[in-house]
């Protein structure tokens, strides 16, 4: 089983592959939409891209609202 | 006619098989111009199904498959008219696109749709009528239309009923989540998951050995296997044009136009 830092680290470097920004310009606590400059398609990118990673699925109502990378990797930890 | 260039969509025939591909900046949203042009297809559909065996649906816009039903162009109509004008214009254009993809379901030819990116609502409703999908892996379906307050109206329930297990419908229109390529093809959705940016090449594959079958033999199995689920198409217009003039419709897509954030695409 993952711990929270280790899923929020895999998506720090897999938001920061995919969207080409300095991994170590991204925290944990970044909006996510702001630090990535994305919309809600890319938003949605990134989830599908989450999804294969982590191999789970991850229904976008349990995302809406949320815009940091933590809370991200809470919910993907709820699912793993 | 053999190859054909739109303001929304073109497609060429090579092989025996036929190529439609959608290209509509800036996701290939369904408004009257992709429609005029869906038509112009389904007219030419005769002359194709004589000189083609397989049909391949993709698009050409990096967004995706299509995001839907062009809600910008539906907003601006409606705040042009009164109520009763503009339901009486969205069951003609309900008419017209049922027609249009009532043609495409029933085409003599074997069809797939090689998916990719959003594939929602509208968009999601042209992919039904393809005898089989293919999707790429970074795909995404959905049905979004609740969160206007309106049901799919472009044939998508009765199709996906068709296709898949009544519960995984009722989840995807009652939650409006989008689904992923894996889930897909775990509901039967997708016949096909592709690696990222390979469902067409896939597409052509399958439509290549689709050729190599006797013609005749290959309508009827179709037919046979995919009967045109037409009385519930008919009932989910009535049901659509019902629900258009409810006031929750109209603040649902202001909501969605009005919308500067980054947010329309997500529940």
């Amino acid at each position: 089983m993952k711990t929270l830092e280790q899923t929020t680290d895999e998506i720090l470097n897999l938001a920061a592959r995919h969207f080409k920004v300095p991994r170590a310009d991204l925290q944990a606590n970044d909006d996510f939409f702001k630090k990535l400059g994305i919309d809600s398609l890319q938003a949605l990118e990134l989830l599908t891209r989450l999804e294969n990673h982590f191999g789970v699925e991850l229904p976008d109502y349990e995302v809406a609202g949320v815009s940091d990378f933590r809370t991200l990797a809470t919910r993907i930890q709820a699912r793993l | 006619m053999n190859d054909y260039m739109g303001k929304s969509l073109s497609w060429r025939v090579a092989d025996g098989i036929v190529e439609l591909a959608l290209d509509r900046a800036p996701a290939n949203e369904i408004g009257l111009a992709m429609l005029d042009d869906l038509e112009r297809f389904a007219g030419a559909l005769p002359e194709l199904e004589s000189k083609a065996s397989a049909l391949i649906l993709y698009s050409k816009q990096s967004a995706g498959f299509s995001a839907g039903a062009d809600l910008r162009e539906l907003y601006t109509l409606v705040q042009q008219t009164d109520t009763a004008s503009a339901a009486k214009g969205v069951r003609e254009f309900l008419e017209r696109i049922h027609a249009v993809l009532n043609r495409l379901d029933m085409a003599s030819l074997t069809t797939i749709a090689a998916v990719h990116g959003v594939c929602f609502g509208g968009g999601f409703e042209l992919a039904l009528t393809c005898d089989l999908i293919i999707a790429d892996k970074m795909a995404r379906f959905c049905f979004p239309e609740l969160r206007l307050g309106l049901i799919p109206g472009f044939g998508g329930i009765p199709r996906l009923k068709r296709d898949i297990g009544n519960g995984v419908v009722r989840d995807l229109l009652l939650t409006g989540r989008s689904i992923n390529a894996t889930k897909a093809l775990a509901v039967g959705l997708a016949s096909q998951v592709a690696a990222e940016g390979e469902a067409l090449r896939v597409a052509r594959a399958t439509a290549e050995q689709v050729t190599k079958f006797d013609r005749p033999t290959a309508v009827v199995a179709k037919h046979f296997i995919k009967p045109l689920p037409a009385e519930e198409l008919r009932r989910e217009i009535d049901i659509f044009c019902k629900l258009f003039v409810q006031p929750a419709v109209m603040q649902g897509l202001r909501r969605f136009v009005e919308d500067t954030g980054a947010h329309p695409y997500l529940p």
